[in-house]
């Protein structure tokens, strides 16, 4: 039977037409190739020229108040944030606010902690926050200088408020866009003044999303949602072994099955195109390939770690050193010593990877992505394509969640949907997917690590000595990141390690830095992630063995004004820190700063009754410096509880025999379900310091706190992750 | 042929019989509310409800549903939908929010069957459904929230 062609919805095609626009509202009808003729940063309804008094503010003459987010939304919150610091220092109402996707441009959207154009490193809020708070005082001024010509008044008479702009003496009161065209006239002879923060209307109160209303009624449009006219379907069948390459395929039963249009090789695999997506995956799946292995990662994730274990046994390049280790652990009274070990992670998003292509007449290209990092994917699918960078326009879309996984140095997704593109001819449009086994094998994990730590402590009771060795695969080499590794350490590796807060007045951190075939990337937090879990339990051992409280012990080793004091405090005022717990659960504590964030975490916890723990309650505190918007601030410490917490108890890609990844979905990456998941209660600390990152710092803490709690409950430290239950009572393993 | 229901509206699809009822109503019908999340029937993004109960869309051969009436998260309507979507969207569950119309089609499905849900009622009807940004504490709030304006 023929498969019907695909009709594609009017929504869906608009929708993949008008680049993204929070708020519930669609575009117009475009001509029939209207993906060419997008100019996205503008909302395509928005009726009238728009008064753009810089690249971040869009005045329509309705009122609507468009920001240009240079930052992606992957869930964690910027559409909104972004959108109120704007709202904040124009005085507007939440209610005109919109969010839409900047286009790809270094220039103007450049993350300026990066240099260029992405979104990672919690950097969304921090980097953003001074350029859109002048962005919207600069567009009030403006606004202001056109009302007070408008109305021969002084301007110093005209105030702002929810919107309007009003003369009281005059009775003269007028919305945004009536002004517009005459403020978009305006020179301001000075830089528009910020507002005290003590006036923040909008900024450290509780706003709703911009994008919730969208995501309750299946109208929210991802990558996967576009549908273009006369679109292909394109899957790729990739290797299940790191490095193998095709040697052969035979596609003759794939091409038997009915809406199959084409099978290529590309570099990544071989991609199967088709009319459909139902035809895609069963051609894909009728495919023969025989690989050749002769340049593949062949070893096994057992026998990575063991080169691993061994490697620890041996100072790296120190990464930071104070005092003399090697003397202080000779004369001390008690060491302890541990040796922790680390999984590979899938980042696992629930929208996997995506992207959708489409050949202009005059031969340019419209990419349509939840693109990380939309200057380099430009750039460098122009280069797959023969195209100049500019001749590659990219259509930031709402992604279906991240946790590092789209942001990657060199583009390898963006270029394997550009080379399916242009293996295909370029002839139609192309929307090309990752099933979710492409996603779980697909590699860029958060790559194995081992850390081994030697502890010392004084005859005094005091810590006298810290002695970490980390080794693992470094996220930065071989990438155009690669400039930050400075004297043969990769940051990354170390980072929340070498700058251990603690005083201990001999320590040292070392790497040993080591290479895999397999391809390693940041996942939400990125050093952080094994980093955090040893320091933060590994101190909490040594504070067991001096006979010291943990809380009390963690906040003699601080400094006077260090803001981990802080968030200590707070986490344990809002746990009752101290209190009795209930019989058969124990609670314990841990406190990580990631991306110039703070969180301390409680952890309470029981044994599940199979030998892993049963995590009831997690209490947070979390010190961001100025707290942009708290609901959002307490969601991310949320999902940063259940995401880093469902990785230590479950999750884990391991390499078996010859190589081959051992899982391939959710049956096999197990992911933290509802049942598993605490109640989790947020503190937000209020400050005046500059605001700082919320997408990553949730999540290091949740690790060791567990981890400590289960010492705690049963005597025996975690030493390797996921959890693995205790063998059963009298069982011979 | 096959015909069934869809959101209140007959429907007749020419295709496959063995194509995943997740695919007819993404591609065939247009309608992309419903998400393709794993494709084994694992994650639930792709839930609908086919004559009032929760289905895997994406494991669902369309055959199956001959006669059937379907409803996506474009169709769903009722006193449960409507309290859990002012549940949702007053605690402000979705972050990426690609998880969630197959988590809102589960907790409306729940509210149908059990009005007033304890957790582990809660547990026991969304554990299908996997976000991978942790929303699960606001949902079970939202949830017993959604509850209590259908009572209220």
């Amino acid at each position: 039977m023929l498969i019907e062609k695909i009709t594609p919805s009017r929504r869906a095609f608009l929708a993949g037409s008008a680049g993204l626009v929070v708020g519930f509202y669609l575009a117009p009808l475009g001509p029939a190739r209207a993906a060419i003729s997008v100019k996205a940063g503008i909302p395509a309804d928005a009726q009238g020229a728009q008064f753009a008094p810089n690249a971040f503010v869009r005045i329509a003459p309705d009122d609507t108040v468009s920001v240009v987010c240079k930052h992606i939304e992957m869930g964690q919150g910027p559409y909104t944030g972004l959108t109120t610091i704007v709202a904040e220092e124009l005085d507007a109402d939440m209610a005109q606010m919109r969010a839409v996707a900047a286009p790809a441009n270094d220039e103007l959207y450049k993350n300026l902690a990066f240099g260029t154009m992405g979104t990672g490193g919690s950097t969304a809020i921090a980097n953003s926050y001074d350029q859109l708070r002048h962005a919207g005082a600069t567009a009030r001024a403006m606004l202001v200088a056109a009302a007070a010509a408008e109305w021969g008044v002084p301007a110093a008479e005209i105030t702002v408020s929810a919107g309007r702009i009003v003369h009281a003496a005059s009775s003269r009161e007028s919305g945004f866009g009536a002004l517009a065209e005459k403020a978009a006239k305006v020179t301001l002879a000075a830089e528009a003044p910020l507002k005290d923060p003590k006036d923040f209307k909008l900024i450290g109160s509780d706003i709703h999303r911009l994008d919730t209303a969208v995501k309750l009624n299946g109208t929210a449009v991802y990558t996967i949602d576009i549908s273009l006219p006369d679109m292909l379907t394109a899957l790729v069948v990739h290797p299940e072994v790191f490095g193998a390459t095709v040697k052969s395929f035979d596609d003759s039963e794939t091409r038997r099955i009915a809406g199959i249009v084409d099978v290529k090789a590309i570099p990544q695999g071989v991609a199967v195109y088709a009319e459909t997506m139902w035809a895609a995956l069963q051609g894909r799946a009728a495919l023969k390939i025989d690989w050749d292995l002769s340049g593949a990662e062949t070893r096994s994730s057992a026998a990575i770690i063991a080169e691993y274990q061994e490697k620890a046994k041996s100072q790296g390049t120190v990464a930071s050193a104070e005092g003399d280790v090697d003397a202080a652990l000779a004369s001390a009274a008690k060491t302890v010593e541990a040796e922790y070990v680390f999984p590979y992670l899938a980042h696992a998003p629930m929208e996997p990877l995506d992207g959708v292509l489409v050949k202009a007449d005059d031969g340019t290209v419209d990419f349509y992505s939840g693109a990380q990092f939309p200057t380099s994917d430009q750039a460098l699918i122009a280069k797959t394509l023969g195209l100049e960078q500019g001749q590659v326009r990219v259509h930031v879309q709402f992604a279906g969640g991240s946790f590092g996984r789209r942001a990657q140095a060199g583009s390898p997704y963006a270029v394997e949907a550009a080379e399916v593109f242009k293996a295909s001819g370029g002839g139609r449009p192309v929307k090309h997917l990752w099933l979710r086994e492409d996603d779980i094998r697909g590699g860029w994990y958060r790559p194995i690590y081992v850390h081994r730590l030697k502890g010392g402590i004084g005859a005094d009771g005091t810590i006298s000595a810290w002695d970490q060795v980390v080794v693992g695969q470094s996220i930065m080499a071989g990438t155009p990141f690669e400039a930050m590794i400075q004297n043969g350490v990769d940051p990354t590796s170390v980072e929340g390690a070498s700058d251990l807060p603690y005083s201990i007045p001999n320590r040292r951190v070392s790497l040993q830095t080591m290479k895999t075939g397999v391809p390693v990337l940041w996942w939400r937090s990125v050093g952080h992630t094994h980093t955090g879990f040893t320091t933060e339990t590994f101190i909490d051992e040594l504070l067991t063995a001096a006979g010291k409280d943990p809380l009390q012990g963690r906040l003699d080793l601080l400094k006077d004004g260090d803001r981990h004091i802080g968030v200590l405090k707070r986490v344990a005022e809002i746990a009752d820190w101290g209190k009795p717990v209930a019989e058969g659960r124990a609670r314990a504590i841990a406190v990580h700063k990631s991306f110039d964030t703070y969180v301390a975490e409680i952890a309470e916890v029981s044994d599940d009754g199979n030998g892993l723990p049963r995590v009831h309650k997690v209490w947070v505190a979390v010190d961001c410096g100025v707290p942009v918007n708290p609901n959002i601030i307490r969601a991310q410490m949320e999902g940063g509880v259940g995401y880093g917490l469902g990785a230590i108890l479950f999750s884990e890609i391991s390499l078996g025999d010859k190589g081959v990844i051992q899982q391939s979905n959710f049956h096999d990456y197990r992911s933290i379900r509802i049942n598993e998941m605490p109640e989790v209660e947020v503190a937000v600390i209020e400050s005046t310091e500059k605001p700082t990152g919320v997408g990553e710092p949730g999540t290091p803490p949740i690790g060791p706190a567990v981890a400590n709690a289960w010492r705690k409950l049963t005597g025996q430290p975690v030493r390797q992750l996921p959890f693995r239950p205790a063998p059963p009572a009298g069982s011979l393993s | 042929m096959i015909s069934f229901t869809l959101n209140g509206e007959q429907r007749s699809v020419d295709v496959a019989p063995e194509t995943p009822l997740l695919w007819v109503i993404r591609e065939t019908i247009g309608l992309t509310g419903t998400k393709f999340g794993c494709g084994i029937a694992q994650c639930g993004a792709c839930t609908v409800h086919v004559d009032g109960m929760t289905r895997r869309s994406c494991v669902t051969p369309v055959a199956t549903v001959e006669g059937s009436d379907i409803v996506t998260i474009e169709g769903l309507a009722g006193a449960e939908s409507d309290a859990v979507k002012a549940a949702w969207a007053s605690i402000d569950v979705p972050q990426c929010g690609y998880c969630q119309s197959g988590q809102i089609m589960s907790a409306v499905n729940l509210l149908q069957n059990i009005p007033q849900p304890t957790d582990a009622n809660i547990d026991g009807a969304m554990a299908g459904n996997i976000c991978r940004c942790a929303t699960y504490h606001r949902i079970r709030l939202a949830i017993h929230d959604a509850a209590s304006r259908m009572e209220g």
